[in-house]
């Protein structure tokens, strides 16, 4: 197969970029479209270009790392699936792609197809956790949680954390990862203590970053390369409204001395 | 050099007591003095994330560097299967005592007694810490934990997330590490590479690592260090570790003065879609679970080439049941993968290469439903799908092994501290309690005990019993420490010769799959100890990296990681040679029985075999440790 690549190249952050076209040879359908990249990187090092930089890690579908627009489609045109996973037999012989990186103010661009996600890592750190110090937990088996919510909840943890809801919303708002974090954890008994204050740190931290509000178009679903369902958007605005309207402002209290 | 010190410091008592003997011995940091002390994380995998996110809970500062964009994406998040624990809820038998045994035995008796009975020992107190945090185990209709059965036990210990139990243990980790994050007891350096170790005084003080960015040296310093970056199985170019997976961290430690243990323990997993072509980048593995249901199989004839549904039961052999009959298809990893190349190279392969065997779900389909095994596996099979756009619930799976993990890594004590003073080591990266094969769920659970359970207290214990002098970033050491990693960087960007870096790893993946692989001889050995300086030389001459430091440049992040494989590729062959048995993962063909078991030596070789380093195309110092087994003892592995 020969496949035509326009590919966004951006020496770094503060650079100009531009589409430039490649075009790649004897590409195998078994390939992955990464391996394909790999290919092309390989002939553009031979003959003294510099190769595409475009994160990627486990190929596997699991990590997260990797990641760019397909023709306007963030993992390219096979639903539920990252673009590592992606493999060229999806493709046809003479197929021309435009390769771009994810684009939102809150994920600048580091070099071409390369995008700084750490938002992300902060919007988590703003509240996407149960505080549990270790040695403190109780037996496994304490509590039993219905298989039901068990299920629920990791259909919403398994979020990688890619940024293809990002890319894909017109208002690269950030609502369906936060979302998903939000429901794993506000659906578990282990998360109701810091249930309310979870969202308001998060949604607060979201919108401190740059991401857009939800306006329900749900490109984010579409393209989600783990099926996160839009559902979780709903619980976040249910918990946040909650908390927004119930939780009284934090009381000073004074501690004693022992 | 001076004498080295391979004293693996087992506390005094009774086994079952070790442990609590060690804690108690410890000496304690009064919590106000804690954040008096730095330590350096350096891998935020399920090792390094607990580590530090523990050490950060108890007022320790700490400094945690990935190369990764975030600390969610290192490679534990690839885990599939599940996490061991001794829980005994399914009142089948199972123990702290019996998991022990377990992975003693499956280790082919060449770990330390005393680490793995408190690996065994902890491991119940990871799932009720994981739970806590929200981890989603799978679960059972009474809202009780689930669980099921792993290579080489006959008991259900292994608690899963789906397909992703990695995932989701590493997703817990890195939440405590963030909420560390916020509380500001721990700094994140995300795409930041460890380049080198500052040592001082014979003590870790800090390390050199690149921002990778832009290009930029940092220096940090530190009281301790630990290094929690994983295995080396990327030595082999294709395996099933991801792509960054490197032992830069590791060697470079290595180098400045720790040792280096049984670099031969490589594990094969006998679970992998088989590779295709040249283009292959990386294997991807099928999780061991899926053997729970699937039934392994090749024809009975050489070179049939019907399609699986055309060959008749009786034409079919299922050959781990047939030599394993009370282990079956769950025989351990390192038995199943030489059981398939067996088959395979007697001509019974099958698909296009020759090089696969059948993994068959058409008998579990018919018993238990196409449901339920889409419920068990289902993100397996489509992942299988995707690769290889063919359909497991209607044809068998061709799977074959390939290299999955690394037994060996730095040599550490009981305390997970190499023979650097004030360098840990921990998870993957150090030579661990899998002796000389891991089994299957246990690396999640060395992972994370490490991790959350044994580091706090041993580093608590060595900054308080140590008197320590913080070395500030401008010091002679870290000077000298940051102008080496410079040399090198500019060595490598000075060469501007003809062969991309991936050529070069390419070639010593074949090497070391060929002599280093599954089956090893002295003959073979040889020939690639002759072979790697070779091609060492040439990409030293030869290796073109585009580009300049001062950018993001991944070719001359994977030439530094490639050049360190150069090296370690050796010492692998070299471990390989001097070991002179066969063993768990590591197979000699010259010591194995008539029906193609291996065949231990203990009276020559039941210790560890740590490597001393000589400096550049030195050979380096083989020194030992005895192995000591005192309750369990070492017998012919049997899983018949």
């Amino acid at each position: 197969m020969r496949i035509i690549l326009h590919i966004w190249r951006q020496k770094h952050r503060d650079a100009p970029g531009k589409m430039v076209r490649y075009e790649v040879e004897d590409v195998n359908p078994h390939m992955s479209f990464l391996e394909m990249l790999d290919v092309l990187n390989e002939r553009l090092i031979e003959r003294g270009d510099e190769p595409v930089v475009f994160d990627h890690d486990c190929r596997e579908g699991i990590c997260g790392s990797c990641g760019f627009v397909i023709n306007g489609i963030p993992h390219g045109p096979l639903r539920g699936t990252t673009v590592c996973q992606l493999h060229m037999r999806h493709f046809k012989d003479g197929d021309e792609l435009y390769l771009e990186p994810w684009r939102a103010r809150a994920f600048p661009v580091i070099r071409d197809l390369m995008v700084d996600r750490s938002a992300f890592d902060r919007i988590i750190a703003a509240g996407g956790f149960i505080s549990v110090p270790t040695g403190s937990a109780p037996d496994g088996n304490a509590i039993p949680i219905p298989k039901e919510v068990a299920e629920l909840a990791m259909d919403a943890a398994a979020c990688i954390g890619c940024g293809a809801c990002v890319a894909a919303c017109p208002n690269a708002s950030a609502m369906l990862f936060t979302g998903a974090k939000i429901s794993h954890l506000g659906l578990l008994p282990q998360g109701q203590p810091e249930r309310e204050q979870r969202a308001i740190a998060m949604v607060a931290q979201m919108q401190a970053e740059g991401f857009g509000a939800c306006t329900n178009v749900a490109e984010c679903e579409a393209v989600c390369p783990k099926n996160i369902k839009i559902e979780n958007i709903a619980r976040m605005f249910r918990d946040f409204i909650t908390a927004s309207w119930t939780r009284r402002p934090p009381v000073e209290r004074l501690g004693g001395a022992g | 050099m001076g004498t080295v010190d391979l004293d693996p410091k087992v506390p005094p008592g009774p086994l079952a007591e070790k442990w609590d003997h060690h804690r108690f011995s410890v000496k304690l940091v009064n919590p106000a003095n804690r954040r008096r002390f730095t330590v350096i994380v350096v891998g935020s995998g399920l090792a390094g994330a607990s580590a530090a996110a523990t050490l950060g809970e108890l007022g320790y500062r700490v400094e945690l560097v990935t190369f990764h964009d975030s600390p969610r994406r290192a490679h534990s998040i690839a885990a599939q299967g599940g996490i061991n624990a001794a829980k005994n809820y399914r009142n089948d038998g199972d123990s702290i005592q019996r998991l022990f045994y377990d992975t003693i035995k499956g280790g082919d008796y060449r770990s330390r007694e005393a680490n793995v009975y408190r690996l065994a020992q902890v491991s119940v107190e990871i799932i009720d810490q994981c739970v806590a945090q929200g981890v989603p185990f799978a679960r059972e209709y009474g809202g009780l934990l689930d669980n099921r059965s792993f290579g080489g036990a006959q008991v259900s210990r292994t608690f899963y997330a789906r397909g992703q139990t990695g995932q989701q243990l590493l997703l817990g980790a890195y939440q405590a590490l963030a909420r560390q994050i916020t509380a500001g007891t721990v700094r994140l350096w995300n795409r930041t590479e460890m380049l080198d170790l500052v040592v001082h005084d014979g003590r870790a003080v800090g390390i050199i690592a690149r921002d990778l960015v832009t290009g930029e040296l940092r220096r940090f310093s530190g009281h301790a260090v630990v290094l929690a970056t994983g295995g080396y199985g990327n030595v082999f170019f294709l395996s099933t570790n991801a792509k960054a997976s490197n032992a830069t961290a590791v060697w470079r430690a290595h180098r400045r003065g720790a040792l280096f243990a049984n670099p031969c323990f490589t594990q094969i997993h006998p679970t992998c879609i088989p590779a295709s072509d040249e283009f292959q980048s990386k294997l991807t593995l099928m999780s061991e679970s899926l053997r729970n249901d699937g039934r392994i199989w090749v024809p009975l004839k050489k070179g049939d080439k019907r399609p699986p549904n055309e060959i008749p039961e009786e034409e079919r052999d299922y050959y781990l049941e047939r030599r394993y009959p009370s282990y079956g298809n769950l025989a351990p990893r390192d038995i199943s993968s030489r059981a398939a190349k067996m088959v395979c190279d007697e001509g019974r392969g099958v698909g296009e290469t020759g090089y696969g065997v059948y993994l068959d779900f058409s008998e579990a389909i018919r018993r238990l439903g196409r449901r339920t095994i889409e419920e068990r596996y289902g993100n397996l099979f489509e992942m299988y799908e995707r690769i290889t756009g063919e359909d497991p619930y209607t044809q068998p799976m061709r799977i074959y092994p390939a290299t999955h993990y690394t037994m060996g890594g730095l040599w550490v004590d009981y305390r997970l501290m190499s023979t650097i003073p004030g360098l840990f080591v921990a998870g993957e990266a150090n030579f661990s309690d899998h002796g000389a094969n891991r089994l299957g769920a246990s690396a999640l659970m060395q992972g994370l005990a490490d991790g959350y359970f044994i580091l706090p207290y041993t580093v608590g214990d060595y900054l308080a019993s140590t008197k320590l002098d913080r070395v500030r970033p401008d010091h002679p050491a870290c000077r000298e420490a940051e102008e080496s990693v410079r040399r090198i960087t500019a060595r490598l960007l000075a060469i501007k010769g003809r062969r991309t870096v991936d050529t070069f790893h390419r070639e010593l993946g074949k090497i070391m799959w060929e002599y280093c692989g599954m089956a090893r001889n002295a003959r073979g050995l040889e020939h690639a100890l002759s072979k790697i300086p070779e091609l060492r030389q040439q990409f030293w001459e030869d290796v073109r990296v585009p580009g300049e430091n001062e950018e993001v440049n991944q070719s001359l992040e994977k030439a530094g990681r490639v050049a360190d494989f150069l090296e370690l590729a050796e010492l692998m062959c070299l471990d390989a040679l001097e070991r002179d048995e066969s063993c768990g993962g590591h197979f000699r063909e010259e010591h194995q029985t008539e029906d193609g078991e291996a065949v231990r030596d203990d009276e020559r070789f039941c210790h560890v075999a740590a490597w001393q380093y000589q400096g550049p195309d030195q050979r380096p110092i083989r020194h030992i440790e005895p192995l000591e087994f005192k309750y369990v003892i070492p017998t012919v592995r049997s899983y018949k």
